[in-house]
């Protein structure tokens, strides 16, 4: 479309604009009544998780030292997020990456107002969870048999019998408990997932007590058409306020799926930093989506999260260079390309 | 609150035109023909082959009568090209082009940048490109760029993209592709600029060309689906970066979007597979990666 300088990222008008956009001050006020998030059907309110210390971290090939993985949670600490997930008490066997979970628990800042959940798979690591002073725990259920005995090596229902065990302890302490189901739109192994199925598993994690049920799509396969059909499912036995939607962007399609998650009423969203954590069951494939990104179009729906999109960004900037990666957010790539972000 | 979806979209396809323009080496032209013949393989209806403008402004369009002239050209696939004034429109027709495209914006400071005029001149220049294309027989088909934020004017307001697109139509083109040139677009701006526009021309003569450049492109697609558009452009890879962010991304990747149409159950009559190996084809010639994740994932359902 012509010849354009490339001295424009002084372009003062486009910070400007950027500006608005990634919220660096306060959120713009809504200029138009039709701006108004609930004049188009959506929350008012969005919380973001965020799962770039375990689930993004988990996925990265380099083993992240623990100085590291604590600088990271404490920088996203000061951006305003209201929750950080921030180790799994796994056997590192499995998870070498999470080895260094006790020392990662007591070594982080606690921010009042920000929850530090870790993932517990059983009644061991939970018990570990809380002698290493955790104050909320997550379980991870899968809507996929196959998915289920690949990974965790017993079938759905088992590990519904192991996560009692774990909601029953946490009952007795008053720890929350969040409950995740995987592969809610496509199973690497399976293929297809029934809406159903996804249904009768929250169902189950929600009905012992797990607080929030995050449903994720693992391989990112899903798209604004099959993220409908499930939820429809699942809101018949979950209310809405207890729903979460836990997008990878393997296929690019997060943003669609999280905007019609949205449109159907649900108020919480996971994400990663700089979108850290690839796919395993697609080599060189991306993983989760961006918590810049996300936050930069709900920002533009007039939506309150309560984030600084810039300071975000600077936790990413801190991690990639960590890791010695580039970004997988967009947002982010753009920001430092035009000068607004340094 | 989800409204209904289109039975169908076009999906017109860009990347030989907005795609290359955008990408750093020059292709050779063997190349370029050879991509636009693939991509008429895939079922795409609409191909955007090339530009007549000057070769100083655009080295990578100077073969654009070579290009026209050598592409094989398939009953009922349309093959535009940009005009940007009447020699070119003359350029275009001599070389065999029965459709054209011309460039509007709906910001005076990118117009000047951009073409060195006012918009009312810009549109000015574009009449004679009209009146040409009516005796000539030949459909227009009307681009306004900036419409969800300029690089230089920051903030678009959504009444002059609606008169700028409301001018274009009144002077004959058959359909307006509002483009979100910089990517800055979120949902909440393309609903209510469309909102707007939907006053002024009818939604059936709307498409939108959305830029990925902030991750954006896809949810803001979603959201004109919702509001009635039917014709959303894309790029082969996502070929095509943004001239205004460098390094960062440019146009959406059509395998992307095809993707996500097939998942509503949207009819394209696009080929995924077809178009992912056209993608193939073109990065290995541009010797760089693919920006469409749908070609990155190889993990298949």
């Amino acid at each position: 479309m012509g010849t354009v300088p490339s001295a424009l990222k002084h372009c003062l008008s486009y910070q400007h604009l950027l500006k608005e956009q990634l919220w660096i001050a306060e959120p713009p006020a809504a200029a138009h009544p039709a701006q108004e998030p609930q004049a188009l059907g959506l929350p008012e309110y969005v919380k973001i998780v965020e799962v770039g210390p375990r689930d993004g971290l988990q996925n990265e090939k380099v083993i992240v030292p623990t100085d590291i993985k604590i600088e990271l949670i404490n920088q996203l600490s000061k951006t305003g997020l209201p929750a950080i997930e921030v180790t799994s008490f796994v056997s590192s066997k499995w998870v070498p990456q999470m080895a260094d979970h006790k020392e990662v628990m007591r070594g982080i800042e606690r921010h009042p107002g920000v929850q530090y959940p870790v993932l517990t798979p059983n009644l061991q690591g939970f018990h570990s969870a809380i002698a290493a002073g955790a104050t909320e725990v997550s379980v991870f259920g899968a809507a996929s048999e196959s998915f289920s005995k690949m990974n965790i090596n017993c079938s759905i229902e088992e590990s519904i019998e192991k996560f009692e065990e774990v909601t029953k302890s946490a009952r007795n302490m008053n720890i929350p408990v969040r409950g995740y189901v995987s592969c809610a739109l496509g199973c690497p192994y399976e293929g297809n997932v029934l809406p159903d199925k996804v249904a009768e598993v929250s169902k189950r994690l929600y009905s012992m007590g797990c607080y929030e049920i995050s449903l994720g799509d693992t391989i990112g396969v899903g798209t604004p058409g099959s993220m409908k059909k499930m939820l429809e499912a699942v809101m018949k036995e979950i209310p809405l306020s207890a729903l979460a939607v836990h997008c990878h962007d393997t296929y690019g399609q997060a943003l669609a799926n999280i905007l019609t998650a949205i449109q159907m009423g649900v108020a919480v969203v996971d994400s990663s930093v700089a979108g850290l954590g690839g796919c395993p069951y697609a080599k060189g494939a991306t993983g989760n989506v961006a918590t810049e990104d996300v936050i930069y179009m709900l920002n533009g729906l007039g939506i309150n999260t309560g984030v600084n999109l810039c300071a975000v960004m600077e936790a990413g900037n801190f991690i990639c260079t960590a890791l010695n990666k580039k970004t997988n957010s967009k947002v982010a790539q753009a920001s430092f390309s035009t000068g607004t972000i340094n | 609150a989800t409204g209904g979806y289109p039975k169908r979209v076009k999906v017109v396809e860009v990347g030989p035109r907005d795609g290359l323009q955008n990408e750093k080496n020059v292709v050779p032209t063997p190349v370029k023909i050879n991509l636009i013949n693939m991509l008429s393989e895939t079922g795409l209806q609409v191909i955007e082959a090339t530009s007549f403008v000057s070769p100083k402004w655009i080295p990578q369009m100077a073969d654009h009568t070579e290009v026209m002239q050598g592409i094989n050209k398939f009953p009922g696939i349309s093959y535009p090209v940009l005009t940007p004034n009447l020699k070119g429109f003359q350029a275009a027709v001599a070389a065999g082009a029965k459709e054209v495209s011309i460039f509007g914006a709906a910001s005076e400071l990118f117009t000047k940048k951009n073409i060195n005029c006012s918009i009312e001149e810009s549109l000015e220049r574009f009449d004679e490109v009209m009146k040409a294309a009516r005796e000539a027989s030949i459909p227009v088909r009307g681009y306004v760029s900036c419409v969800l934020g300029c690089p230089y004017e920051g903030k678009i307001s959504a009444a002059k993209v609606a008169e700028v697109s409301k001018k274009m139509y009144s002077m004959g083109c058959y359909e307006i592709s509002l483009g979100d040139t910089i990517g800055v677009g979120t949902p909440g701006s393309m609903k209510e600029m469309l909102a707007v526009v939907m006053k002024e021309v009818p939604v059936g003569a709307l498409a939108v060309h959305c830029h990925d450049t902030y991750g954006q492109a896809l949810a803001n697609i979603l959201v004109a689906l919702q509001m009635g558009v039917s014709v959303v452009d894309a790029s082969v890879a996502g070929l095509g970066g943004c001239p205004y962010a460098q390094g960062a991304s440019g146009n959406v990747a059509t395998e992307d979007l095809v993707y996500m149409l097939n998942g509503l159950g949207i009819h394209t009559g696009v080929d995924l597979q077809k178009l992912m190996d056209t993608g193939t084809f073109i990065c290995n010639a541009l010797n760089r990666k693919t920006n469409s994740k749908v070609s990155q994932a190889s993990c298949r359902l």
